[in-house]
This record gives C-alpha cells, sequence and structure tokens, in this order.
C-alpha cells in the first residue's frame, strides 16, 4: 500500500514566514539570473517550483495570492504583458491546492513525474497565452524547463525542508 | 490569529479565488496590450525588481572584474598595439574631419538640412527574459540617464533594435527579431528601399512582399534608409541570407540575418532620439522633395 511508509514521515518544525518569503524573493534571483543559449533552455523555472513546494506543504499560508503577486513580479522581470505570469501561476497554484493532501503523502522522489504534469500545465497556459497574442509556435524545447524541473524537484524540495528538519539533540537529555 | 484556529480559517472557496485571480489577470492583460493603462503600476513594480537584477548580474559583473584583473598582465602589450592602432585610426580621422568640414559646406550650398550628430549612451544588458518567445532584453540603464521609447540601439557591428518601454534605473529593448517590430532599410549595392520585419525566431528576419523579379541578391547588405525618422541612415542591418524566387506567388521569399549579435557583448550603445524632421520654410522645396521621396518609398516597398 502506498500509505505503508507514512509513519515513517519525520514530524516537522513549523516554517518560519520569513524563510518562505526569503525562499521567494531567492527563486526570484534565481530567475533572473542573466543566462543566454542552452543554459536558458535548461533552466527550470524556480519560482513555479517554490510555489508549488509551498502550496503543497503550507497551503494555508501560500496559496493563490502569492502565486498571483509573484507572477506579476515575474511578468515585469520578464518584460512580458502585464498579468502573463500571473495567470499561469495562479492556475498551477490552483492544481496544486487541489491535490496538496494526496501529494503530502508522497515522498519527494514520488511526487516529481506528478510536478512535471503540473509545471507542464503552467507552461501550457504560459504558451496558450503567447500564442493569443500572435506568437510563433515554439520548438519542442520549449518545454525542457518543466522536464528539468521535474528532475530538479526532489533536490530541491529537501533543499526546503532543510530549515524544518528537527534538531538532533531534541531528543537528548 | 486570535480569534478562531488557522485550521478552521478558510475564507474563500477555492474555486471561488481561482475565478477571481484569473479574472484580474486577463483584465490586466488587457489593460496593458489593449489600452496601454498601466505604465505607471509597471515602473512600480520594477523599482521592486531593480535591486534583484542588480543582485542577479552581480556574479557576472565580478567575473568580468577578475578576468580584467588577470587580463592586465597583457597590458604592456596591448598598450603598443592599441597606441600603433590610435596613430592609424587619428590619421583616417584627419581625413574624415576634411571630409566633414568639406560635407558641411556642400550641404550648406545645397541649402539641405544637416545630418544630426547622434549623442549616445553606453547600456549593459542585464537581463534576457526567459521565454523564447520574447525578443527582448533589459538594460541597465533608464530614464534617469535620459533614455526614452523610441531610442536606436545598436552595438559596434549594427543595429540590435529600439528601446520600447522604460523605467527610472532599466529599460527593455524590442530586438530586430520581435514579430512586431520592422526597420525601414535600404540595400547597398543599389539603394532598394524596403521595409525589414523579425519574425519572432532567433536570427531570421525577412523582407516581405518584394516582388519576385526585384534586384535583390543573396549576400546583399542592407543599412537602415533613414525615412522613418526614427533610424539614422547608414546602420547595418542585415545581410539577405536566402531567396526563393517561386513564379506561382507573387511575392519572394527573402530572409535576412541580422548584422549585430546580441548574444555576443554585453555593451550596448543607445542612440540619442532623432529630431523630427521640420517643415521647411518656403514652399516650394517641400513640393518638391516631397513626392519624390514618397515615390521611391513606393519603388522600394513593391
Amino acid at each position: 500500500m502506498a500509505f505503508a511508509d507514512y509513519p515513517k514521515q519525520e514530524i516537522l518544525r513549523p516554517v518560519k514566514g520569513s524563510f518562505i518569503f526569503l525562499s521567494l524573493m531567492a527563486a526570484l534571483l534565481l530567475n533572473l539570473l542573466p543566462l543566454k543559449g542552452t543554459a536558458l533552455t535548461l533552466c527550470p523555472d524556480f519560482i513555479a517550483l517554490t510555489i508549488l513546494y509551498w502550496c503543497i506543504n503550507q497551503p494555508q499560508r501560500v496559496g493563490m495570492s502569492t502565486a498571483f503577486s509573484m507572477g506579476l513580479l515575474m511578468d515585469i522581470g520578464n518584460a512580458s504583458t502585464f498579468g502573463q505570469h500571473a495567470l499561469s501561476y495562479s492556475i498551477m497554484a490552483f492544481v496544486a491546492l487541489l491535490f496538496h493532501r494526496r501529494l503530502h503523502n508522497f515522498g519527494s522522489l514520488k511526487q516529481a513525474p506528478q510536478m512535471g504534469l503540473i509545471l507542464l500545465t503552467e507552461q501550457s497556459i504560459m504558451l496558450l497565452t503567447w500564442l493569443l497574442d500572435g506568437s510563433n509556435v515554439p520548438g519542442w524545447n520549449f518545454f525542457i524547463a518543466s522536464a528539468t524541473g521535474t528532475v530538479l524537484w526532489p533536490l530541491f524540495s529537501s533543499l526546503l525542508r532543510m530549515p524544518q528538519r528537527p534538531r538532533s539533540d531534541s531528543n537528548a537529555l | 490569529m486570535e480569534m478562531a484556529p488557522q485550521f478552521f480559517r478558510h475564507g474563500p472557496s477555492l474555486l471561488a479565488r481561482l475565478v477571481f485571480f484569473v479574472m484580474l489577470s486577463l483584465l490586466l492583460m488587457a489593460a496593458d496590450t489593449r489600452f496601454k493603462y498601466l505604465p505607471e503600476i509597471r515602473q512600480a513594480f520594477s523599482i521592486i525588481i531593480y535591486p534583484l537584477q542588480k543582485l542577479a548580474n552581480t556574479p557576472s559583473t565580478a567575473y568580468d572584474a577578475i578576468s580584467e584583473f588577470f587580463a592586465s598582465r597583457h597590458l604592456t602589450v596591448e598598450n603598443e598595439e592599441l597606441k600603433q592602432q590610435h596613430l592609424i585610426v587619428q590619421g583616417q580621422l584627419q581625413q574624415l574631419q576634411a571630409l566633414e568640414a568639406e560635407n558641411v559646406q556642400l550641404r550648406k550650398l545645397l541649402e539641405t538640412s544637416q545630418r544630426l550628430e547622434s549623442k549616445a549612451v553606453m547600456a549593459e544588458i542585464l537581463h534576457v527574459p526567459r521565454d523564447p518567445f520574447n525578443r527582448k532584453v533589459i538594460l541597465d540603464k533608464g530614464s534617469q540617464s535620459g533614455i526614452q521609447p523610441g531610442q536606436v540601439v545598436v552595438d559596434d557591428v549594427g543595429v540590435v533594435g529600439q528601446i520600447t518601454r522604460t523605467s527610472p534605473w532599466l529599460s527593455e529593448v524590442t530586438l530586430l527579431t520581435d514579430k512586431d517590430h520592422s526597420v525601414p532599410v535600404q540595400v547597398v549595392r543599389n539603394g532598394l528601399r524596403s521595409v525589414v520585419s523579425g519574425t519572432g525566431k532567433d536570427g531570421t528576419l525577412e523582407l516581405r512582399y518584394v516582388a519576385v523579379n526585384t534586384d535583390i541578391e543573396e549576400g546583399d547588405m542592407l543599412v537602415t534608409s533613414g525615412i522613418d525618422g526614427v533610424y539614422p541612415p547608414g546602420l547595418p542591418v542585415a545581410v539577405v541570407s536566402k531567396i526563393e524566387r517561386n513564379p506561382t506567388y507573387v511575392f519572394a521569399q527573402v530572409t535576412c540575418t541580422p548584422a549585430a549579435g546580441v548574444g555576443h557583448y554585453r555593451q550596448l550603445l543607445v542612440l540619442s532620439l532623432l529630431i523630427p524632421v521640420t517643415e521647411t520654410k518656403n514652399p516650394e522645396e517641400a513640393t518638391e522633395s516631397k513626392p519624390e521621396g514618397k515615390k521611391r518609398d513606393k519603388i522600394g516597398i513593391r
């Protein structure tokens, strides 16, 4: 059964609001790195990954409004139409919130392919808005970003979980 | 948090929130593309994002500084070379000055408008958007440095694009390859005028509406014609790379590659805005010169 390993999950310490904010800003920073060529196509959307992580693990605190405002910031940073990233991020956050109870039960390795699908949805919405704007259909390598996002998910989520790990000496005494 | 435990507070339902945010973002998109209502809001947001962009750029600037430091060991050799180059260029410049003076005098004789001396601002590429759709780059100088929308951006080889949006410290450049961007050009070889437009793909431009029998060849150099009053004349824009003449179609398919490479350098030059040509005082001249220009224009487009 899928839930057999559920009790093995460690109980995490509560997340600090400042850490959520800091992680979102760091993701924005990573998205704004001046990359070129293949590095740019390979680079996953870090903001999407961070929003997904918090939507699944802290659905009470990070939701669609956070996703929406991060999208607006990303629109400015990316010089795209105002509201484009906001639209795709908020729909992505909706999907994540819809399934967060189910997704929360899986380990980060098992979560990865499902995250890939959600990221793909986000990118498809992005593509749709661009097509409405009159752009040409890009090559298939447009979707590489969600593939790398899938691959990086276990690493990324363990990185974000690190500050909440219980301290090793908490059981001592 | 004091009123009720967080667990019990849910707010509006998930679907209601989705509908709200989707409607809001659609509204924003419409307001931005169709009505252009939002420059102030965009500017406010860009002020938030500016420090982050600067910070994201620090690794590459640090790398530049370090490589510069190591390169400084070869400075004496480079200095010698530069001195020699300077001498050669100085010689050419003297000739140029003479020519310029002569040109000014001749133009005075002809009583035509003098070509404007353009000032330029050096700017650095701060950020390249990550989507493949967006043919834009962001420069690290904005309206505080006197940059205005409509200014032309060039690198050392040719035209890169045009400033389309500015905020106090940043400006957006729409590249030549943007699908909505077109530049009036002239073939160097025979003076044929046309308009080169972006395709939305990397490194390809096209000349639209060129008749099948037009005198244009592969390898032809296209420079700005200057008839638009935005681009100063004579800047290299593109080289014709491929021509498909199919007699069943009215127009030939002419593909070009841009002369300037945005991917190569980080420094770009923003040229000052050309002052729109004022109406000439004596009406005879105006009536004489205008139709001619239009005629040529039409021939070029055809």
